[in-house]
């Protein structure tokens, strides 16, 4: 069966520590740039993983694969809301990142066997919001967009 | 490196109609190979190459090694970078009116 990724680079002026911070275990961070969400883990390789709305509401779920920080993040990645989305599926996240002249590139490929995937889309929606709000937080001290969807 | 993707290498990638071709057809249906690519090109090989070398330079297009093959997905994180800093800080609604009315205009005359 056909796979359906998505894969999202971004340079970001920051130190690899830094960047591995802002995107695991930084919570209060993570609210910043993330619109109010934030993933709850150990970020040890078999620890659990969950996606945390501010209402409290866990709409995504499952485990990391592999940690090795500041370096390396993968995290097996399963909707739990949406049952068209549910039925799906796992998906595989991986989060790399490595150093580029002064800055850190930071390349996040999601993956989930299946074409066409509505997971896929849906995520495909955030990732580019929340990356560049993660970078002009990390560069500028100052989030971008406070709100996902301006204008709706 | 963090220097060559600033906003001119950016529109400077965008300024061009094959650039942007290649960008439609990767978003129509993302991680493609260089053969498929020059498939939907009319366009020499060593063409094509130099047009998708300058979108990786730019960020707009990453790659990914499966195996032999060399995979071409487009990078949407710039162009979010563009929406911010160029169109949503510019008072939408007001251009959504005027982009309405242009619409609307020409589509009497046409």
């Amino acid at each position: 069966m056909a796979r359906s990724t998505f894969v999202y680079v971004t340079y970001i002026r920051t130190t690899p520590e830094k960047l591995w911070s802002a995107l695991t275990d930084d919570v209060e961070f993570m609210k910043q740039y993330w619109f109010g969400v934030y993933c709850e883990s150990q970020w040890k390789v078999g620890s659990s993983w969950k996606m945390v709305h501010p209402d409290g509401s866990i709409t995504d779920a499952g485990e990391i694969v592999e940690a090795d920080p500041p370096k390396r993040l993968v995290i097996r990645w399963r909707h739990e809301k949406k049952p068209e989305l549910k039925a799906e599926g796992d998906s595989l996240c991986t989060v790399e990142i490595e150093r580029s002249g002064t800055a850190v590139k930071l390349s996040i490929t999601h993956a989930i066997e299946g074409e066409p995937s509505q997971f896929i889309t849906a995520v495909s929606g955030g990732w580019p919001k929340i990356i560049s709000n993660l970078k002009s937080l990390l560069e500028t001290g100052a989030a971008v967009l406070q709100d996902p969807y301006p204008g709706k | 490196m963090a220097e060559l993707h600033d906003t001119d290498v950016l529109f400077k990638a965008l300024a061009d109609p094959t650039r942007r071709k290649l960008l439609d057809l990767l978003h129509a249906h993302d991680g493609r190979t260089l053969n498929d690519l020059c498939e939907h090109l009319d366009m020499t090989r060593q063409g094509v190459t130099q047009h998708l070398n300058l979108l990786e330079v730019a960020n707009l297009v990453a790659t990914v090694r499966r195996g032999r093959e060399k995979l071409h997905f487009i990078n949407p994180v710039p162009l979010q970078e563009i929406y911010e800093r160029w169109i949503a800080k510019f008072e939408k609604p007001r251009l959504r009116a005027l982009g309405d009315l242009k619409r609307r205009l020409e589509r009497t005359n046409g």
